[in-house]
């Protein structure tokens, strides 16, 4: 693996051809992956899938980080670092929020939103 | 057609064809595998992007280490399709209508705007993915950034076994 790693990142350039996808294309798709994450944040009720639907809607800023960034300004890397720190907050906030579910599992017995209404009384 | 149009297009559709069926497949078990499939394209869409670093954390971070905990906890909580919440018919809709009016809005700028018209990335130069590179900038002008994530990884960690444990 850690030499798979090197391999990948000593490329200085891929053996590719010149041009990928134009903006416009990647900047849609990142818009549809996020409205495909939202729309699961409001119908699913489990609230595993529901933090599913978060982790894909930051994917999809993290795409359009990184291709604003190589697309509009190839000298700078502030978009990767943006979107490394975005991968390293999701991964917290996601080990923050399994444990606020197992601690609700423990005394609802259940993950689903609906039934989660102490603060109501 | 070039052959990284080809990918290009190849790893859109997956990626989108996965995440409808990430919210659209009942057990919660086939969420986090098509989920892993998401991760799979958009790395690959990093690479084509020259931001190889970012690709390989991608995978070991999130299809590696995030999707893992969430399968051992539904594996824990023994979830499966007979216990997933039933779903409201409004609450479908609602989803729908919100989001589809916002990808419209969102699409429509995106296709007008001027600055990003025409604008195409070549992939064969560029080194702003590379781990050299990038290790120096971040130890240069983000070590404020970076040390600040330090910490919240601690206080997260903190705060995860404390709220997790058993009291």
């Amino acid at each position: 693996m850690i030499e798979l790693l090197f391999h990948i990142t000593a490329f200085k350039s891929l053996p590719l051809g010149e041009v990928g996808g134009a903006l416009t294309h990647i900047i849609i798709l990142s818009t549809a992956l996020f409205f495909i994450g939202m729309y699961g944040l409001f119908t699913r009720r489990n609230m595993i899938t529901m933090l599913m639907s978060i982790e894909l809607m930051l994917n999809s800023v993290n795409i359009n980080f990184v291709a604003f960034n190589k697309y509009l300004y190839p000298d700078k890397m502030d978009g990767i670092f943006f979107s490394i720190f975005i991968i390293a907050i999701a991964a917290a906030e996601a080990a923050v929020a399994i444990a606020i579910i197992i601690n609700l599992y423990r005394t609802h017995k259940s993950i689903d939103v609906d039934d989660v209404t102490d603060l109501k009384q | 057609m070039a052959i990284t149009e080809i990918i290009f297009w190849f790893l859109s559709a997956l990626a989108v064809i996965s995440a409808i069926m990430v919210v659209l497949s009942k057990s919660p078990v086939h969420s986090v595998l098509w989920l892993i499939a998401v991760f799979f394209a958009i790395s690959g869409h990093y690479v084509l992007l020259n931001a190889q670093f970012i690709a390989i954390v991608n995978i070991i971070v999130y299809a590696g280490a995030i999707m893992v905990l969430f399968l051992f906890v539904l594996m824990l909580m023994n979830l499966n399709k007979e216990t997933e919440p039933q779903k409201n018919l409004w609450m479908k809709l609602t989803g729908v209508v919100s989001g589809g009016c916002l990808l419209i809005i969102l699409i429509s700028l995106v296709r007008q705007a001027t600055e990003i018209k025409g604008k195409i990335a070549v992939t064969k130069t560029g080194d702003i993915g590379l781990i050299k590179v990038l290790g120096k900038e971040l130890f240069s002008s983000y070590v404020v950034p970076f040390e600040i994530s330090s910490v919240l990884f601690l206080s997260a960690m903190i705060g995860a076994v404390v709220i997790g444990k058993k009291d």
